[in-house]
């Protein structure tokens, strides 16, 4: 399976995108119209132009990310559900010189994990955590997540998230940015271009802010789960801009100093 | 190194570290936090991996992420933090991934109390873990030997690729007896990491460290290959200690303080005229099976003694196959028997053994 642009006039041009190198090249057993694709893709976009390939090493977690370890051509360890950020604790401390990462999704940082990714946050472990939200338990079926939207229909919330039983959804961005031991956390998009490169630009911050020793990182990723939200891929693109983005405000919550992005005109 | 008097719960820590222990891992749990808090000043000081993690949860997991880098790691408990643990234990020994840990047992169910007791049998030598899984289970009776089996428990889980457990209990963990370290062995070279171990894909392909068998087939095949690294444990590694079994016609079964204790009621009951021997299982798992099966067709009758309701019982039930009468005396709850109470059950045993030869 070959990704590579076919550029017209190829003799005289280069090429302009092409395979990343920590990418595997096998065929993914997501969903059309998932984004887990292009969040991974980033992830290993990034690992290329650190030249961090050989010296990374993942965790992946249980859900729809539970196969990343196939996906990524890096090493990487599998940890049960919630428990990522202990493991990749456990991993760094006997392997300082490494790059660690997890890339967890939202039923496994926020509710099953949310002890384990809130101490790794305080203890400012020097991970990057790539946390992909998209409301829904995605592996199981689209039961409700800790971050479904309030109404928001899923398989256990047939008639919607009624918050007054069934609770609020978390802003788990918000929540760790809090954290002192915290150094870089972003929320970013993935429901177009524009916000695909903002994200990962997000996540080349992430992971040089372990580089550096800075503390603990996260960027979390809106992305779609066409398949449970019961819509075609364009509409869930549409759902996170319109329902998603305004109840999980994009941007940089914490970063150290002088590390801020400029704040941009136009739409999120 | 000279003898010196030791805490149970220091020595295993101090043992570890000269063992070679690269990080540990626990939170706090009585009786057993002395561990923790030797290793919170020793493994900093040594350059060492030290994190008092938010649970027990937690604390097992990292625990399995250092072990995927291929180090010497470990983390200590009690009862109920085991219990916690068991989902990371299965994780790991599905990854087939080394690390020991030292359980000091307590009273239980629940939160019991803090008073030793065995009552983890079960948990640690059934599983505990879920899935067709074994640890190497040690079971030291004095300080030097949970000094001794801690050492030994770092080399079989490495040999073995496997979870190993020194099942101590609270007396042991809080005891001060005189023992002897080991000298101290430097941890392994960074560049000597075992060849299946997360290190970053350099001039390799990836490793992915994982139990997940999607295909029932290959895990199926997978199962068959962790069982045969079972037989082989089995075969190799079992170990126990006599005492006094070569005239006895009533053998005891003890491990651990509880095997400890009974020796004194065996000396008292020899005194007394009493034929009575002692068979100590050091490995739990694997279990001395054989022994025990040969013992049954040696003594009159056996004495299994736990500080427990009855649990290695079923074990020597099972390894004694019906071929002689299998008795139990056990307190349970953190109560340790008095020597004199164990001596009463050998008695009772040695009178039922008296009545049945005159009615024969």
């Amino acid at each position: 399976m070959s990704v590579d642009t076919v550029v017209p006039n190829a003799s005289a041009a280069t090429a302009v995108v092409s395979y990343p190198a920590s990418l595997a090249p096998v065929p993914t057993h997501y969903c059309p119209g998932c984004t887990h694709g292009i969040a991974q893709r980033l992830v290993a976009e990034v690992i290329d132009e650190l030249g961090a390939a050989e010296r990374t090493i993942g965790v992946a977690s249980v859900g729809c990310s539970v196969f990343a370890y196939n996906y990524f051509a890096l090493d990487f360890a599998q940890a049960p559900h919630g428990r990522a950020p202990a493991l990749a604790t456990g991993l760094k401390r006997v392997s300082p010189g490494k790059l660690v990462f997890t890339y967890q999704g939202d039923g496994d940082l926020a509710s099953i994990g949310a002890a384990e990714i809130l101490h790794a946050a305080a203890r400012g472990e020097r991970i990057t955590v790539i946390f992909i939200n998209n409301a829904i338990y995605g592996m199981t079926g689209g039961q409700m997540a800790p971050t479904t939207l309030p109404g928001q229909r899923t398989t256990s919330s047939p008639l919607g998230r009624d918050v007054r039983t069934q609770g609020y959804n978390l802003r788990m961005s918000e929540l760790l940015a809090q954290v002192d031991g915290a150094a870089y956390v972003a929320r970013r998009s993935l429901h177009d271009v524009v916000n695909i490169r903002r994200a990962k630009k997000a996540i080349r911050k992430a992971f040089e802010v372990q580089q550096q020793g800075l503390g603990f990182a996260m960027v979390e990723l809106l992305s779609s789960c066409p398949t449970n939200w019961g819509l075609e891929a364009q509409e869930a693109l549409d759902f996170i801009r319109d329902e998603m983005v305004p109840a999980y405000p994009l941007g940089e919550f914490k970063t150290p100093d002088g590390w801020a992005e400029t704040p941009r005109r136009g739409r999120a | 190194m000279a003898r010196a008097l030791l805490k149970g719960n220091v020595a295993f820590a101090e043992a570890a570290i000269r063992a070679g222990c690269e990080a540990y891992f626990g939170y706090p749990i009585t009786p057993q936090t002395e561990a923790l808090e030797h290793m919170a000043r020793r493994m900093p000081e040594l350059g060492r991996a030290f994190v008092q993690a938010e649970s027990e949860v937690a604390a097992i997991n990292m625990v399995y992420g250092a072990a995927t880098a291929g180090v010497r790691v470990m983390t200590s408990s009690s009862s109920p933090g085991v219990s916690l643990m068991m989902e990371g234990l299965s994780y790991i020994a599905g990854s087939r991934v080394p690390m020991v840990i030292v359980d000091v047992m307590r009273g239980g169910p629940g939160l019991g109390n803090i008073a030793p007791a065995q009552s983890d049998y079960n948990q640690m030598v059934k599983g505990g873990p879920h899935g067709d899984t074994h640890m190497i289970v040690l079971a030291p009776a004095t300080v030097q030997e949970l000094i001794d089996l801690t050492v030994d428990a770092f080399d079989l889980a490495e040999r073995y690729r496997c979870i190993t457990a020194v099942l101590a209990d609270g007396s042991l963990g809080q005891m001060m007896e005189p023992a002897e370290l080991p000298p101290m062995r430097e941890p392994r070279h960074a560049e000597a990491r075992p060849e299946w171990a997360l290190t970053g894909a350099q001039g390799r392909e990836p490793h992915a460290i994982t139990s997940i068998y999607l295909d029932p087939e290959e895990e199926e095949a997978y199962n068959q290959r962790l069982q045969a690294s079972y037989r082989r444990i089995e075969e190799t590694e079992v170990r126990f200690e006599e005492a006094h079994l070569g005239d006895a016609n009533i053998a005891v079964v003890a491990f651990g303080t509880a095997g400890r204790l009974s020796m004194t009621a065996i000396e008292a009951a020899r005194a007394e005229g009493i034929r009575v021997g002692l068979l100590r299982p050091i490995t739990l798992y694997p279990f001395p099976v054989a022994r025990i099966r040969r013992l049954a067709d040696e003594v009159d009758a056996i004495l299994v003694v736990e500080m427990n309701a009855g649990q290695m019982l079923h074990d020597v039930r099972a390894a004694v196959e019906g071929h002689t009468a299998v008795a139990f005396f056990g307190r349970t709850g953190g109560v340790v028997p008095m020597p004199e109470e164990v001596l009463d059950a050998i008695r009772d045993v040695h009178l039922q053994l008296a009545a049945e030869e005159v009615v024969a």
